[in-house]
C-alpha cells in the first residue's frame, strides 16, 4: 500500500502547532503575566524563558511552513481569510521579541517602556491566536454573532496561554512568585473553562458535520471520553493549584502537565471535529495537498533531522532545568 | 482600485518586509563566526580580556538574532498572505526548500542560541564552544537553503511538469541551479563585510571615547583585517556573479547598464539619468567601450540591449542607481579596510597602532555600509528579475493575492511604523552597549570554573 502522504502530512502540521501552542504559550503567558508581578519577579520570569523562546517560536515556523509545503491550496486559502489577525499577532511577536532583547540592555523608564511593550508584544499575539482559532473553527464564516465568538475565544486562548505560563512559573520559581503563580494559575483556569465550552458548543452548531460526527450513537458513548478527560485534567488543576496553596506539599509538575493535558484534549477533540477538512466543509487534507514528489522529499529530510531536533531540544531543556535565578541572564 | 496598484502596493509591503528582515541576518550569518573566534581565543588563553570581548558581542549577537527570528515569521506568513499564487505554482519547489531550511537550520540555530546564551556555566566548555560553533554553521546552513530557493526563482533549473503541475524533475539540479554558486558566495561574503564593518565600526565609536581600551582596539583589528581579505575577493565574485547573469538573465544586465539598443562596443556609464520615455540616458558621463570591456571581456563585443528583451524588461533607473550605489560603496569599503589594516599595523615596541580620530570616526560612519550595499545589491536582483516572480514560469502578477487595498494600506502602516521603532531602539542600544565597552568579565565561577580546556 502507498503511503497516505497527505494524511502523514496532517499529523505532522498538527503535532507542530500543537507543540508550538504548548511552547509558546507558556512564554507567551508569562509574558502576559509581566505587569502583576514586581520588579524583581519580573527578572526571573524573563530569565525563566531566556534560553527557550526562540525555539519555541520556531515550531510557528514549522506549522506554518508545513502548511506552506504539503497544502498549499489551503495555505492561500486559511491566511487569506485571516489577512488582518495574522498581521496583528506579527507585529505582537515582534514586538515582544524585540523587547525581549532590548530591555534588559535599557534603564530607568526605558526599561519600563519595553517591559510594557513585552506584555502588550504577548497579549496581541495571543489575543489575535485566539482571533483566528475563532474564525478558522467557524469556517470564517461573517456575522456580528461570529465575530463576538471570535473575540470569546481570543480572550479564553489569552487565559489558556496564562495558564500555561502561570504552571511554568510554578515549576520553575520558588517562595513569593511560585505562590503568586498559583492564583494566577486559577484565574487562567477559569478562562479555559469558557473557552472550551464555548468551542465545544459552537462548532457543532455551525457545522452539520460535526454534530454528525460526535452524536452518533453509540460511538458518543466513547467519544465521550474526551470531553470527561478534558475535565479531570481541570479538576486536577484547580486543585493541585489550591493544595500548593495551603503549603501542602505535592509535585511541582503537576499544574504544568495538567494544563499540558487540557491543551492536547481540546487540541484532539478540535482536530477529530476538523478531520479530514483543512477548511470545514470546504477543503480536505487530500483535496489540498501538493504533489507527492514534493511530500516524500521533504518527508525524507524530516524523518532524518527529526529525532536530532528532538534530541537536542531536550538537552536544552535539561541544561535550564531546576529553579530559576535572578542574574542567570548575565 | 486598479490592478497595477493593487499590485504595486503588495510589491512595495512584500519588499519592505523582506528589506528590513534581510537586515539581520546578513549581520548574523557572519558575526557568528566572529563569535566562535572570540570564544576560541577566550578558551586558548583563559585571558579575561577576550571573554568579555565574547559577552559583549554575544549580546550584540542576540538583539540581532531575535530581530532576525521575528521579523523572519512574518516572513513565512507573508508567501501565503501576499503571494498565494507562487505557492499554487511553484509550491512543489519552494515548498520543500524552505521546509528544508527550518528543519536543518532554524531549530539548530534556535536551541544551541540558548545554550550559547545562558549556558556558559551550566555546561563544560568543550559543549560551550560546540554550541557556539553550531550556532555558526545554522547561521550559515539556513543561508544555504535560503539562496537555493532565491537562485533558482531567477534561474530555474531541474523542475519538470507531471499531473498538471510543476515539480522537481532533480533536485540536485533544482538546488545547484546556474546562479546559485555564485549568489550564495556573493552573498556570504556581503554578510562577512557587513559584520566585520559592524565590528570594526562598533569598535571605533568605543574608541574614539575609550583611547585606551585595548579590547576595542583588538575587534577593531579583526573586523578591518577580515574586510580587508573579503573585500578584493567580493570585487572577483562580483565580477563571476555579473558574467552569470549576462548569461542567464541578459534583460537584468541590460537594465542594470541602462543598455536601450543592442550594439557593439558598448560604453560604461558612469552616471546618467534613464529617460524610459525616449528610451536614452540623459547626462551621461562614460567610459568609450567600458561595458563591453567588463561584460564580454573584449572592447568590441556585443551586449544585447532593452530592445532585445521587450516587453519583458525589468524597470531600468532603480536598477542602474541602485547597482552604482552598491559598487560605490564596495569601492569605499575596499580602500577604508585597506587603510583601516596599514593604520592599526603593529608600532616598534610592538604594540597596536591606534589609528588617527578621523579614522575612527570614518569606521563608526561606516557601521552599517554593509546592509546599505547588500540591499542595493538585493534590489538589483530581486527588481531585475521582474516581470517574472520565477524567470519564464510565473508572472508576479499572476501571483498576487486577493487581499484589498484597505487591508495591504492598514498592514503596511502596521510594519512601517513597527519596523522603524525596531529600527531606531537598535541602532540605540548597539551603540549604547558599544559605547560602554567589553569591559572586563570576571571569569567563570559557576560549577565548570576550572574545566577550561
Amino acid at each position: 500500500m502507498a503511503l497516505d502522504l497527505p494524511l502523514i502530512f496532517a499529523a505532522l502540521m498538527g503535532v507542530s502547532v500543537l507543540l508550538y501552542v504548548v511552547l509558546d504559550g507558556y512564554d507567551l503567558g508569562v509574558g502576559m503575566l509581566m505587569p502583576a508581578a514586581d520588579e524583581r519577579e519580573q527578572e526571573l520570569m524573563v530569565a525563566s524563558i531566556g534560553p527557550f523562546w526562540d525555539a519555541n517560536e520556531t515550531w510557528l515556523v514549522l506549522g506554518v511552513g508545513l502548511l506552506l509545503v504539503a497544502f498549499p491550496r489551503a495555505h492561500g486559502l486559511i491566511l487569506g481569510a485571516l489577512y488582518l489577525p495574522v498581521v496583528a499577532m506579527l507585529v505582537g511577536l515582534m514586538l515582544r521579541g524585540a523587547a525581549f532583547e532590548l530591555r534588559v540592555k535599557a534603564e530607568g523608564w526605558h526599561r519600563e517602556l519595553w517591559n510594557w511593550l513585552f506584555w502588550a508584544g504577548s497579549f496581541l499575539a495571543s489575543f489575535a491566536q485566539g482571533l483566528m482559532l475563532g474564525r478558522y473553527i467557524t469556517g470564517f464564516e461573517s456575522g456580528f454573532g461570529y465575530y463576538v465568538f471570535a473575540l470569546l475565544v481570543g480572550a479564553s486562548l489569552c487565559g489558556g496561554y496564562v495558564l500555561l505560563g502561570a504552571a511554568w512559573l510554578v515549576l520553575r520559581a520558588e517562595g513569593t512568585l511560585q505562590k503568586k503563580a498559583l492564583t494566577w494559575a486559577r484565574w487562567g483556569l477559569l478562562w479555559v473553562a469558557l473557552g472550551v465550552v464555548l468551542v465545544s458548543l459552537a462548532t457543532p452548531l455551525v457545522s452539520q458535520t460535526v454534530l454528525g460526527k460526535w452524536f452518533d450513537f453509540p460511538k458518543t458513548l466513547a467519544l465521550m471520553l474526551l470531553p470527561l478527560a478534558t475535565l479531570a485534567a481541570w479538576i486536577s488543576v484547580w486543585r493541585s493549584t489550591g493544595r500548593r496553596d495551603n503549603d501542602e506539599s505535592g509535585p511541582e509538575w503537576t499544574p504544568f502537565a495538567g494544563a499540558v493535558a487540557i491543551f492536547v484534549l481540546a487540541f484532539a477533540g478540535l482536530a477529530y471535529s476538523l478531520f479530514p477538512y483543512l477548511v470545514m466543509d470546504r477543503l480536505t487534507v487530500w483535496e489540498a495537498a501538493a504533489h507527492p514528489s514534493a511530500l516524500i522529499f521533504v518527508l525524507g529530510g524530516a524523518l532524518v533531522v527529526m529525532p536530532f531536533l528532538l534530541a537536542y531540544t531536550v538537552f536544552a531543556y535539561r541544561v535550564f532545568r531546576g529553579k530559576v535565578r535572578a542574574g542567570l541572564y548575565e | 482600485m486598479e490592478t497595477t496598484d493593487l499590485l504595486l502596493l503588495a510589491r512595495a509591503q512584500f519588499g519592505l518586509n523582506i528589506a528590513f528582515h534581510i537586515l539581520f541576518p546578513t549581520l548574523t550569518i557572519a558575526l557568528a563566526w566572529f563569535l566562535f573566534y572570540f570564544r576560541v581565543r577566550y578558551a586558548r588563553s583563559g585571558e579575561a580580556g577576550w571573554l568579555a570581548t565574547y559577552k559583549l558581542w554575544t549580546k550584540v549577537f542576540a538583539i540581532t538574532f531575535a530581530m532576525g527570528v521575528v521579523t523572519g515569521i512574518t516572513m513565512s506568513f507573508q508567501f501565503g498572505t501576499n503571494w498565494p499564487g507562487f505557492m499554487l505554482k511553484v509550491g512543489n519547489i519552494a515548498g520543500p526548500l524552505l521546509a528544508y531550511e527550518v528543519l536543518t537550520a532554524f531549530f539548530l540555530e534556535a536551541t544551541f542560541l540558548g545554550v550559547m546564551l545562558f549556558g556558559m556555566n551550566r555546561v563544560p566548555a568543550w559543549m560551550h564552544i560546540g554550541a557556539t560553533l553550531i550556532v555558526a554553521l545554522g547561521t550559515s546552513v539556513s543561508a544555504f537553503w535560503i539562496l537555493a530557493l532565491n537562485s533558482w526563482m531567477q534561474t530555474p533549473a531541474g523542475h519538470a511538469v507531471a499531473d498538471g503541475q510543476i515539480i522537481a524533475g532533480d533536485w540536485l539540479q533544482v538546488i545547484f541551479n546556474p546562479s546559485f554558486p555564485y549568489r550564495l558566495t556573493h552573498m556570504l561574503l556581503a554578510s562577512g563585510l557587513t559584520a566585520s564593518f559592524v565590528v570594526a565600526g562598533l569598535s571605533a565609536w568605543r574608541l574614539l571615547r575609550a583611547p585606551t581600551d585595548t579590547s576595542a582596539l583588538r575587534t577593531l583589528r579583526t573586523g578591518v583585517l577580515v574586510a580587508a581579505v573579503l573585500a578584493p575577493a567580493q570585487v572577483l565574485v562580483g565580477d563571476l556573479h555579473g558574467l552569470n547573469t549576462l548569461e542567464h538573465q541578459p534583460a537584468k544586465i541590460a537594465a542594470m547598464e541602462a543598455i536601450w539598443e543592442t550594439g557593439k562596443g558598448v560604453p560604461l556609464l558612469l552616471f546618467a539619468v534613464p529617460n524610459p520615455e525616449r528610451r536614452r540616458n540623459d547626462f551621461a558621463i562614460e567610459i568609450p567601450r567600458g561595458a563591453s570591456l567588463i561584460l564580454k571581456h573584449d572592447p568590441d563585443g556585443e551586449l544585447k540591449g532593452l530592445d532585445a528583451f521587450a516587453p519583458d524588461t525589468p524597470p531600468v533607473a532603480p536598477l542602474f542607481f541602485a547597482f552604482r550605489a552598491m559598487v560605490g560603496l564596495g569601492t569605499l569599503m575596499l580602500a577604508l579596510a585597506w587603510a583601516g589594516t596599514w593604520a592599526t599595523r603593529k608600532g616598534e615596541r610592538n604594540e597596536r597602532r591606534l589609528p588617527p580620530r578621523w579614522m575612527l570616526w570614518t569606521f563608526a560612519g561606516f557601521t552599517f555600509s554593509g546592509w546599505a550595499a547588500t540591499l542595493c545589491g538585493w534590489m538589483v536582483t530581486e527588481i531585475g528579475r521582474q516581470p517574472w516572480l520565477v524567470t519564464g514560469v510565473l508572472r508576479t502578477a499572476d501571483a498576487v493575492g486577493p487581499a484589498s487595498e484597505a487591508s495591504l494600506g492598514a498592514s503596511l502602516t502596521a510594519y512601517v511604523v513597527t519596523y522603524a521603532g525596531m529600527l531606531i531602539a537598535y541602532m540605540v542600544v548597539l551603540t549604547h552597549l558599544s559605547g560602554k565597552g567589553a569591559g572586563t568579565v570576571k571569569p567563570l565561577d559557576g560549577p565548570f570554573a576550572k574545566a577550561r580546556t
